[in-house]
């Protein structure tokens, strides 16, 4: 190293700005060991940020927005600079959209921002919550995060259909009256809930300001105070890290803050801006002018909402028709299950795992160190199961622009959907698992065998053989770093007094010993790296032993260093 | 290992099996330093970072650039009233759009990719292992939380005056329904609103758009359709919403409506139509889009927004898609002049189903 | 050419072979398959029926019979009137290639006299709705705004929102409007072709015709403000592009941001 250590004395004007606050907040201590939490590096845990910072940014665009638009059904008639709408009678709330998009400066600009800042928010927080799911980073201590992530991602549903919603276009106004249709055919309590929350029949003329008190205030303070709480707990329960030479469930390695993250976030803010400009400036996004005012003796063909409400479009797409009479009432099946029960299956089974995984695998310790996901096998296969099952729905809402751009039959693709529906989730958790449990026997191999380098070469006997490099520390690190799931007591199973164990009985224990099975089938590390089983490769379900707790890696430097390259026979 | 090879990497608090001292570094006198405190400042390879330094710069003068052209652009481009004279002024919507975007972009991803570099390049690269503390809090703080709480609470006479507690849940209960309460003028009750619409014995039906009343004879080409509302409701959406119907007229021995009666009711009918010119809601019974694709070489009726599909020359029954019943007909006449008529409102709720329908 | 041999095993080489290919193919098809092109020869006054009629056997009567009057294949044309066979024929559906779910676009054989001769010829057979003339379908001063609803109230659900057209059942479906002519909307919206509804004169009067049609081609040829169109289809592909282009960019992005160092050494600075 050849510079010398700075004095590490603050300018005076900087210390007596922080002295001030010192003074009062006593910050010092806690603002250090703020600042100096450390963070590890990996690209998957930006996604999250990605979120973050756009939400900030549809803070900033939404209220220079929020400076211009009327959010009122007040029909007005349109002498503006749109000439080809001009003398058409609308309403304020749209015809200040088009004051926005045509005679303010920056308007377009600012709007499109806006709306591709809403699409990657949701693109963001989906993305950031499959990386978390994936790599269970989820479990003991985190399980509150994920649940309120879960919130804001269904906020930020409602934020978005709410926000486009606003100007009261004809694609958008269709979307209201979708969501009108669906509310109205809830039991019971259906035609109260769409006229209070529409001030009466549908359209009536308070649905535009209430949305607009919603997405402006009350939903933005919402993600707001949940956004907060969950860095907060990120920070104070430290980030997990990826499994890594010298990275333990006690510790987390990375660089600090300030000034590293710092730094970092400054770098993604300003790509994550950078690229939204990008996109506002080049590619065109909900041309409300082309749609025209609402009216609701008007549709388009290719009318969706847009991509984060596309699996309920998909759901009601793809249900057939179906109501019954029940004891004189109409219930209007076609409608409600799409409504209710695949979003209820995303968000119930996503805030309900990681619950339903520390009963099925009876691990109750707390995890720091992310899992690969080809080491939880039944995760990733219902994880991508789930990931199937949104996407066939998720495509069915664009049924009728497939049909009409690939050339397949309208009804055709919904056929197949249906039947893809239940088939390819199924399919895909099968496929998936199997796959993760190939990749793990490839990892054994690399672990007894090292990995091959490339160099051919022939043996005297005529054979060629692939010369193989034994694995480096670091690449041991990784390749090793399956934990074992502890396995749980089969049902039946007795003490030394004969009791059985509890939550081993009935039909919840035989469930719970299904499940566990399942979580427990994984291929075993080979000799000398993990606790002491024997066999070689092979695939077997963990025996029920009375420790039951698996054990990372507990090779050392030199063992991995001694051996040769190894020879295949 | 050759030292162009590898990355070196400096790790501070090496982590050993001693879990206790990682983010510790116990100087000569005893005292605790702070990882941080004993980082390099400056990164290994200072040529390098000097080099870097003056791409970094580069790319933050073009930000200084770039923003100033933002600024330029915003100033220099008129947009709407203020555009020069016979502009196209959704042209110049474009231009403004793009040399504010261009700019803006151009700007921020230079400071973006500035401070890319400058992290990546002009920080040492090091590394720090900070030691997670246990979550769980020891025993004793456990322990005396637990008394702690559990004396506060006994303190304030809770736990032992029942009375005293029960009053209290009794108070606030109605004060916590109020909320909900103040809900309920959110709107009006539904009432008979789902099952009316704007129609009429006699109201005359207009085109959409234009207002004109029809004589068959306006439509007598088979195939043809057309969107009609209640004559003098064109700006009331509130009515539209459940009054818009479409009009088809079909070769004669096309149309064959059946007769259908809820009770005594009458739903469809042949004796509805005039001159084999049907009228059906336009409003999609399965949840409100206007349903109006009309195929006239299969008679199909499809809602583009679910694929509902309603055969028009058979009283509109479903053939596909999710809508579980048929769209409603209307009564329709001619008056005195010879203008198309409806005969009465329809005699079934319009639109999505609901609880209350029957 | 032994430069070009010399170079054979350039890292380039393969590229440069396909490209050539490519381009070798390009110029063969285009000389090969030979445009449609239609002579713009100004319409006769008068029309020869004779001349239609003997055009008509020829091209059109295996499928719509000797006398138009229909066969299994394809509907009779007795009363379809003049202007359906121009909009047919001139956008060159007619004569149909194959029987499928829908006669596509095509770039038409025949001229423009001889399609009003056929038109001429099938007109007389049992009238029917006649050519519009160029004032008829001329848009100046329409009223673009009471074209915006008409068009949204009737044509929208099929056409799309911006003309980009969209899908109806069984393969069917309605095309873009972006090739059509001033004539051919007109006359589309007059005769209701295939699937599409018939909108007569006495439900969309000539003049709301031509309001619609200024709408139509306002649109088309109006710029996107906000960049490039993305097909305007919607929200389907703004969806794609947020999650390709947004996310695949950042991703790209926080790779490189969160990367290995490696940190280069000169051997001159090793202190």
């Amino acid at each position: 190293m050849s510079t010398t250590d700075d004095d590490l004395r603050v300018p005076p004007a900087l210390r007596g700005v922080g002295g001030w606050f010192d003074d009062r907040f006593h910050g010092a201590r806690g603002m250090r060991v703020l600042m100096r939490k450390v963070f590890p590096d990996h690209w998957s845990f930006m996604l999250g940020e990605i979120a973050l910072w756009s939400f900030v940014i549809l803070l900033l665009t939404g209220t220079w927005l929020a400076l211009f638009f009327v959010p009122s059904m007040n029909p007005t008639v349109y002498h503006g600079s749109y000439a080809k709408l001009d003398g058409l009678t609308m309403s304020e709330a749209y015809a200040s959209t088009l004051r926005i998009s045509f005679d303010i400066r920056g308007g377009l600009l600012i709007r499109q921002i806006h709306h591709w800042a809403a699409d990657l928010f949701m693109v963001a927080i989906m993305a950031h919550m499959l990386r978390v799911f994936f790599t269970g980073a989820y479990r003991k201590p985190r399980e509150v995060n994920w649940l309120i992530g879960i919130a804001l991602f269904m906020l930020g549903m409602l934020e978005g259909l709410f926000g486009y919603s606003l100007p009261d276009d004809q694609l958008s106004g269709a979307g209201l009256r979708i969501f009108e249709g669906v509310l109205q055919g809830i039991p019971i309590v259906g035609t109260y809930t769409a006229f209070f929350l529409f001030g009466g029949p549908f359209p009536g003329t308070s649905i535009v300001p209430r949305m607009y008190i919603i997405h402006v205030l009350l939903f933005p303070g919402l993600i707001l105070a949940l956004v907060t709480a969950h860095l907060f707990i990120m920070f104070h329960q430290k980030h997990t890290q990826m499994p890594a030479l010298g990275n333990t469930e006690k510790n987390v390695v990375g660089q600090p803050f300030w000034p590293y993250f710092l730094l970092k976030g400054q770098a993604w803010f300003f790509f994550i801006f950078g690229g939204l400009v990008v996109l506002a400036t080049f590619a065109q996004i909900n041309p409300i002018w082309l749609y025209g005012p609402y009216s609701p003796l008007n549709i388009s063909s290719a009318s969706q909402p847009d991509w984060y409400m596309g699996i309920l479009e998909g759901s009601l797409r793809i249900m057939p028709a179906w109501e019954i009479d029940f004891l004189g009432h109409t219930l209007t099946l076609s409608v409600f299950i799409p409504f209710a029960v695949p979003l209820g299956i995303i968000f119930g089974g996503a805030a309900l795992w990681p619950f339903f995984e520390q009963w099925a695998t009876g691990d109750r310790t707390e995890h720091n160190v992310n899992d690969r996901p080809r080491n939880a096998p039944v995760r990733t296969g219902v994880g991508v199961a789930a990931v199937c099952f949104y996407g066939v729905l998720w495509a069915e809402g664009a049924n009728d622009v497939l049909a009409d751009k690939f050339q397949i039959p309208l009804y055709t693709i919904t056929w197949i959907a249906r039947i893809a529906v239940f088939v390819v989730p199924i399919g895909a958790y099968f496929v998936t698992k199997r796959i993760c449990l190939g990749l793990q026997r490839k990892d054994t191999e690399l672990l007894t065998h090292g990995v091959e380098i490339g160099i051919i070469r022939q043996l005297p006997s005529g054979e060629f053989i692939e010369e193989a490099r034994p694995l480096e520390d670091d690449e041991r690190a990784i390749v090793a770093s399956k934990k074992l799931p502890p396995a749980l007591p089969l049902p039946g199973q007795t003490d030394d007094n004969g009791v059985p164990a509890p939550g081993s009985r009935g039909v919840a224990g035989w469930a719970r010993s299904v499940a566990n099975r399942a979580f427990a089938e994984t291929v075993v590390l080979p000799e000398g790296h993990a606790d002491g089983h024997n066999g070689h490769g092979g695939i077997t379900a963990h025996e029920p032993a009375p420790a039951g707790i698996g054990h990372g890696p507990t090779t050392t430097p030199e063992e991995s260093a001694a051996e040769p390259p190894h020879e295949e026979e | 290992m050759s030292e162009t090879e590898e990355p070196r990497r400096r790790v501070i608090g090496t982590p050993s099996s001693e879990p206790a001292a990682l983010d510790r570094v116990v100087s000569e006198r005893g005292q605790e330093i702070d990882a941080v405190a004993v980082l390099p400042s400056d990164p290994e390879n200072l040529g390098h970072a000097k080099r870097i330094e003056r791409i970094v710069a580069l790319c933050f003068i073009l930000a200084f650039f770039a923003g100033v052209g933002f600024i330029a652009a915003y100033v220099g481009i008129e947009v709407g009233p203020s555009a020069p004279a016979h502009t196209d002024l959704v042209d110049e919507a474009f231009r403004s759009n793009l040399a504010l975007g261009l700019s803006l972009a151009v700007a921020l991803l230079a400071i973006g990719t500035g401070s890319m570099l400058w992290v990546r390049h002009l920080t040492p690269n090091i590394e720090v292992v900070e030691h997670r503390h246990a979550l769980r809090s020891d025993p004793e703080d456990r322990a005396k939380f637990e008394e702690f709480f559990t004396k506060g609470a006994q303190v304030s006479q809770v736990t032992k005056r029942p009375l005293l507690r029960r009053t209290m849940l009794l108070a606030t209960a109605p004060l916590a329904l109020a909320p909900l309460v103040l809900l309920r003028d959110l709107g009006p009750l539904p009432e008979d609103s789902l099952r009316v619409t704007a129609w009429r014995k006699g109201l005359r039906a207009v085109v959409f758009g234009t207002n004109r009343p029809l004589t068959p004879a306006d439509i007598s080409i088979p195939g043809s359709m057309i969107t009609v509302i209640p004559e003098g409701y064109a700006g009331d959406d509130d009515a539209l919403a459940k009054s818009g119907v479409i009009l088809i007229k079909f070769a004669p021995g096309q149309l064959q409506v059946p007769t259908v009666y809820n009770g005594k009711t009458q739903l469809y009918g042949m004796n509805w139509t005039v001159d084999n010119i049907v009228a059906y809601s336009k409003i999609c019974t399965h949840v409100g889009c206007p349903v109006a694709l009309y195929e006239q070489t299969t008679h199909h009726i499809l809602c583009p927004c679910h694929q509902s599909t309603f055969d028009a020359a058979h009283g509109a029954k479903v053939i596909f898609g999710p809508a579980a019943r048929p769209l409603p007909q209307l009564p329709m006449g001619t008056d005195a002049d010879g203008y198309l008529v409806a005969l009465s409102d329809f005699t079934q709720p319009v639109g999505p189903s609901f609880w209350e329908r029957g | 050419m032994s430069s070009i041999i010399a170079r054979r095993r350039h890292p380039a080489a393969g590229y440069a072979a396909v490209a050539g290919g490519l381009v070798v193919a390009g110029v063969l098809y285009s000389v090969l398959s030979g445009g449609g092109a239609s002579a713009a020869a100004p319409a006769n006054a008068s029309t020869s029926i004779a001349e239609g009629k003997s055009l008509f056997i020829q091209s059109c009567s295996t499928c719509h019979g000797l006398d138009a009057q229909g066969t299994s294949q394809a509907p009779s044309l007795v009363g379809a009137g003049a202007a359906a066979v121009d909009f047919q024929m001139s956008t060159g559906r007619m004569p149909a290639k194959e029987i499928g779910a829908e006669n596509p676009r095509k770039p038409t054989d025949f001229t423009k006299t001889q399609i009003y001769d056929i038109a001429g010829w099938i007109a007389s057979l049992g009238g029917g709705p006649a050519i519009p003339s160029a004032s008829q379908v001329s848009t100046a001063g329409a009223n673009t705004a009471l074209g915006y609803e008409l068009f949204n109230t009737n044509c929208a659900q099929c056409h799309g929102f911006a003309g980009a057209g969209g899908a109806l059942t069984y393969g069917k479906y309605a095309p873009a409007l972006s090739a059509a002519n001033a004539t051919q909307i007109y006359e589309a919206m007059l005769t209701g072709p295939e699937a599409m509804p018939v909108f007569g004169d006495g439900t969309i009067t000539p003049a709301e015709k031509r309001d619609i049609i200024a709408y139509v081609i306002n649109t088309r040829t109006e710029p996107n403000p906000g960049g490039l169109s993305l097909g305007r289809t919607g929200p389907v592909t703004e969806g794609l592009v947020a999650w390709l282009g947004g996310l695949g960019f950042l991703v790209l992005i926080a790779m490189w941001l969160t990367a290995k160092r490696r940190d280069r050494r000169i051997e001159s600075e090793q202190e």
